[in-house]
This record gives structure tokens, C-alpha cells and sequence, in this order.
């Protein structure tokens, strides 16, 4: 059985009010309106989350974990992302007070994504020393992975098949509980606090692996009340924080290029300039390039549909808490990751598949056949790219009509064309009234006055 | 020049590339990349297609007059024929070898010109030909298999 696709990012109907807003800012043309309320397409949906961003109505929601989850566990950990850091500011803050104030709200340990990130870092570093092809793509930001497996299917060798910090973060924390403490695997629930409901969708259902070590995501936007309840009164700041100045700026876009450390490097964020990027990588530009860390974000992680604090204050934020950090990972961490790249702790298991979108049938001739008809239907519509019809654009409307998904007539212009022939045609009918009740239409028949006397 | 259009060719696409239009440079690429992908090849095969399309097409817009790249569909291939009036190409040899670019430093200065172009549409392509006459233009026939290995 096909399992059903979860995703996080999901319509509120009760606020949609079918405005065409959400349809022309997705990526992935995963939205159209139909009987006054947006539909999200499942299987073109990456939960990048522009759509909860860009919503006027808050119809867009991300759904996620909450802390009632942490009941089902005997031992919980944090995995805080560096974006969370980011969330706070002011004089006496501090990452180690930031997590205290985790193990307030209701954990027993927390565990640095930051950290992992660092193991991360060199293992990508590793896997590009180990690699011939170029330009090669970051695997980090889960939105592009969806992305690249359903508009850049042929980009997928491009990515770097490493595990992204969260995953190598559960696994650490979880090693370490059940060493420590001789619990079980499944007494332990790591709980990511995360920037974006793409991470969740990841969560439920990871690329490139079976089982996550990760239990749950948990929005920032769902714990920074209750930091903000706990904060206050944290005095002692006892050497929590381990991650360095290398890994916590993963949480900003340059961070992780930086981190990585190959000769050369771009970062780009923001899903709009990530496609630009992509296009051109697709057509053999960038392969002078070792590593590009792309964002669906702009800004980064920092600027996540599921983050607080406004992307540019967060970023300041970052630089404020790193300022007296360590800027430079650990030998004991370069060692670690030596002794088990080998044995593939860091690689993604399985093959990341593409999900591509844009085929119109299995069969080529097939394919062929409703390619001709898509362009001779698209030549009949406006080019206006309007949105009126529900579709985010005259090509995509073309698309739908083809697979059966929708109707010239939802054009509104095609629509208002056959109303006025058709207002025509009933004017013409109406002139035409029988001779026998009337002179006129005798005379349009062509008989003279004379004839139809006779 | 070859004609492949009687060779079973399913569908059948032209698009003009113009001379010196460095803003829509690479369009015609772009658009074989999606029709492609709504056809449903293997993305593999289309990597190879989008690269030597985009190249040829760049070709064109920086040495050439203005041409056109006409591409068939056929059960087993892409078949391109990209073909301009312009120059001409001297020395095809030369022409193919890596590196080797008549492109200006004006052109070089945009990015472009690094005498990459028509290796890397050899390398893309599963069957490659090219025509060049001097002072008339330069026709390249290139195919590119469904099924090809490596």
C-alpha cells in the first residue's frame, strides 16, 4: 500500500477566503483555488512554507509536535537549532542560558544541533574531498531537497548524501542517554525545536533514510513564550553550551559554506534565487564550484516560517552570541568524525529519489499527444497569468486542463469570449423570427415585399 | 544538411536563437528543458539535452548572425540540429579542443567565451557532427540516445 504523504504545511478552510495570493508565490506551483478555497497539491508540495508566509488570511499552518509528546518518554532531550538561539537577545543572554531555560520548560538533557552541525561540517568536507562532480549541493535545507527531487530531478547526484545535523544530533544524544544512563533506544525522545515546518515533514518522513532518531519537532514559534516565562530567573549559566562559533552560525545563511571550508563556496538563499541558481547548474554553469549551501529561506534558517524574531534582528543576534565563542571545531570532534565516516555514520542510507512533477503521462506517444494539446490550449488563453481561474499562471492552467484537472471555461477571459458569441448568437437567433409571424424575417430571407404577397 | 525528420520523429520543436540578445540567452534551452520534462524523460537524459542545448545556443548568440536549433523527438533519441549563418568556424579541430575560444575579451569578460562550449556539447551528446562552412555558418548535429549508458 501506497503510504499516504504527510505533510506539515496545511490549509485553515475556515480562514481561506480563495484570494490567489498563496498560488503564484509557491515554488512549486503545489496550489490552486477551487470553489473559493485554496487546495494543496500533496504531491507537489515541499512544505517550504512561503505559502504561511505570504498568507494575509493565516490559512496556512504548519502543524507539528507539542510538548504533550514529552510524556510518552522516560528521558527527553532538546535539540535546539541554532535559529532558536537567535530568537533572544540582551545583555546577560546567553546560549547556555538559553539552555537551561530547555531544561526548565520540561526536559532532562539538551543536545546542540550546533554541535552535531560541526561533525557535519567535516563530514561534508570529507564527502567533497571524496567526489568528482561539481558543483555539489548542500543536503540541509530539507525544503530543496524537496525541491530538487521534483523540479531538478536531474540535480539529485548533486546532493550531499550526508545526514543533516538534527539527525546526527539525535543519534549523539540518544548514544550517549543510553550509555550513560542504560536506558533503551525507545525510552528516549529527541525533540528537535525547529525553524520550519519542512524539518517536520522531515521528521515523519526522512529522505535518504528510513527511521529518524528524531521523535519530534516542535516549533519556535511554540516554545518562545514559555522561554520567555523562564528566562528571567536563570542566574546560574554552568557550562552547558559546548558548540562553537563555527556551528552555531549554521543557523544563518554563509554559515555552513563557512563551516565546511572547501576552496571554493557560495551560499544563496531565498527559494527564488536557490531556482536561479539551480537553472543554472542544470545547464553546466557553476561546475568550477566545490559546495553551495542553498536556503529556502532568506537569511537562512534564521528566517524560517516558524521562527519569531524578524530574520534580520536574528541574524544580529547570532553574531552577538558568538562574539566569545570558540572559532574553530575541536580536534576531538575532526577525530570522531574520522573514525566513523568509514563506517557511514554520517551517509544517507538510501538513494534520494526524484518526485518529478511536470510529466503528463507514463506513455511518450502519450505524452507527446497532450503536449500538442497543452500548447494549442495555451494559445487560446491570455497570457495574462491573471490567477483568476485558480491556476498561478496561463501555462499552469494549460497543464491542469490536460490532465483533467480543470476547464477552459475557469478562464475568465475565454469565459467572457463565449459569453459575448454566445449573446451574438442569440441576438442573430432572435432576429431570425419565422417569415410566418413576421415581415422582417422574411425580408432577411430575401423575399421581397412583392414575393410575399403572392 | 541532414534531414532526421523522416526518421519517425513523435514531435518536433524549433526555436530562433538571435545574435548578440544576451538577455534572452539561454530561453530556448529552458523551454526544451520543461518540454522535456513534461514528456517524462529520463532526467539523466535531460541533464545531457539541457547542456548541449544551452551551449549551442550560446554558440550562436555570441559568434553567430542569428540561427535556429531544431530538435525531434524520436522513440530512441533527441536529435538537435543547431544551425546559424555567421563566420563560420576556420579550424574545427581546434575549435573542439578545451579551452580554445575566437570569443572577445568583452564577450570572455562576461563570463563567457571559456572554450568549453562545443566540448561540452560533445561530451553531452551521443553522436555528434559538425558542419562548418567560412563565411557561411556552422550547422551541428546532435544526438543524444534514451537509453544510453555513460
Amino acid at each position: 500500500m501506497v503510504q499516504p504523504y504527510f505533510h506539515s504545511v496545511t490549509l485553515e478552510t475556515e480562514n481561506c477566503k480563495g484570494c490567489t495570493i498563496c498560488i503564484k508565490r509557491c515554488p512549486t506551483e503545489a496550489i490552486r483555488v477551487r470553489s473559493g478555497k485554496a487546495r494543496i497539491l500533496e504531491l507537489r508540495c515541499i512544505d517550504c512554507g512561503e505559502c504561511i508566509r505570504i498568507c494575509p488570511n493565516h490559512a496556512k499552518r504548519a502543524i507539528a509536535d507539542d510538548f504533550s509528546l514529552l510524556s510518552k518518554f522516560k528521558y527527553t532531550v532538546a535539540l535546539p537549532a541554532p535559529s532558536f538561539y537567535a530568537q533572544f537577545s540582551g545583555p546577560d543572554m546567553s546560549i547556555s542560558k538559553i539552555l537551561q531555560g530547555l531544561l526548565q520548560l520540561g526536559f532532562n538533557a539538551v543536545f546542540e544541533v550546533a554541535e552535531a552541525a560541526e561533525y557535519v561540517s567535516l563530514a561534508i568536507r570529507r564527502y567533497i574531498e571524496s567526489s568528482s562532480i561539481r558543483p555539489l549541493i548542500s543536503s540541509a535545507c530539507p525544503a530543496i531537497v524537496r525541491l530538487i527531487q521534483v523540479r531538478f530531478p536531474d540535480l539529485i547526484e548533486h546532493l550531499v548524501p550526508v545526514h543533516a545535523p538534527v539527525d546526527i544530533a539525535a543519534r549523539l544524544a540518544k548514544e550517549m542517554v543510553m550509555r550513560k544512563l542504560g536506558l533503551r533506544r525507545e525510552e528516549i525522545g529527541a525533540f528537535f525545536i525547529t525553524p520550519c515546518p519542512a524539518k517536520v515533514t522531515s521528521v515523519k518522513q526522512p529522505i535518504g533514510f528510513e527511521d529518524s532518531w528524531v521523535d519530534g519537532a516542535i516549533p519556535i514559534t511554540s516554545v518562545y513564550a514559555r522561554m520567555l516565562n523562564v528566562l528571567p530567573y536563570i542566574n546560574e549559566t554552568e557550562g552547558l553550551q559546548q558548540a562553537s562559533s563555527v556551528g552555531v552560525r549554521w543557523g544563518r545563511a554563509t554559515g555552513e559554506e563557512n563551516a565546511v571550508g572547501v576552496p571554493r563556496h557560495l551560499a544563496v538563499d531565498g527559494i527564488q534565487s536557490v531556482i536561479e541558481v539551480l537553472e543554472e547548474i542544470e545547464v553546466g554553469k557553476f561546475n568550477d564550484i566545490d559546495f553551495i549551501e542553498c536556503q529556502a529561506c532568506r537569511g537562512g534558517c534564521v528566517g524560517g516560517p516558524l521562527t519569531v524574531q524578524n530574520a534580520f534582528q536574528a541574524w544580529v543576534n547570532i553574531e552577538e552570541l558568538t562574539k566569545n565563542l570558540p572559532a574553530e571545531i575541536v580536534p576531538e570532534i575532526e577525530q570522531e568524525v574520522e573514525k566513523r565516516w568509514e563506517d557511514g555514520f554520517y551517509s544517507l542510507e538510501a538513494k534520494i529519489e526524484p518526485r518529478s512533477i511536470l510529466k503528463l503521462d507514463d506513455d511518450l506517444s502519450r505524452a507527446i499527444e497532450k503536449m500538442e494539446l497543452l500548447e494549442k490550449t495555451l494559445e487560446s488563453l491570455p497570457g495574462l497569468d491573471c490567477g483568476s481561474c485558480g491556476s498561478p499562471s496561463c501555462q499552469a492552467l494549460a497543464e491542469d486542463i490536460v490532465r483533467g484537472l480543470a476547464s477552459e471555461g475557469d478562464c475568465v477571459f475565454v469565459l467572457r469570449d463565449g459569453v459575448q458569441s454566445l449573446a451574438e448568437e442569440l441576438l442573430e437567433l432572435a432576429r431570425q423570427v419565422p417569415s410566418s409571424i413576421s415581415n422582417q424575417g422574411a425580408a432577411d430571407k430575401g423575399l421581397s415585399e412583392e414575393e410575399t404577397e403572392k | 544538411m541532414p534531414d532526421v525528420k523522416d526518421v519517425g520523429a513523435l514531435m518536433s520543436v524549433t526555436y530562433d536563437v538571435a545574435a548578440r540578445d544576451f538577455v534572452r540567452a539561454g530561453e530556448a534551452a529552458s523551454k526544451l528543458k520543461r518540454l522535456l520534462q513534461q514528456l517524462g524523460l529520463d532526467p539523466a537524459v535531460i541533464r545531457r539535452a539541457a547542456i548541449a542545448a544551452y551551449e549551442a545556443e550560446m554558440n550562436i548568440v555570441i559568434h553567430s548572425y542569428g540561427g535556429q536549433i531544431k530538435v525531434d523527438i524520436t522513440p530512441e533519441s533527441i536529435e538537435m540540429i543547431c544551425e546559424d549563418s555567421g563566420p563560420g568556424i576556420p579550424d574545427i579541430e581546434k575549435a573542439l579542443q578545451e579551452g580554445y575560444s575566437t570569443a572577445t575579451e568583452e564577450i570572455r569578460e562576461m563570463g563567457f567565451g571559456a572554450g568549453m562550449g562545443l566540448p561540452n556539447i560533445q561530451r553531452s551528446a551521443d553522436q555528434f557532427r559538425i558542419e562548418s562552412t567560412v563565411g557561411e555558418g556552422t550547422c551541428l548535429q546532435v544526438t543524444i540516445l534514451h537509453e544510453a549508458g555513460e
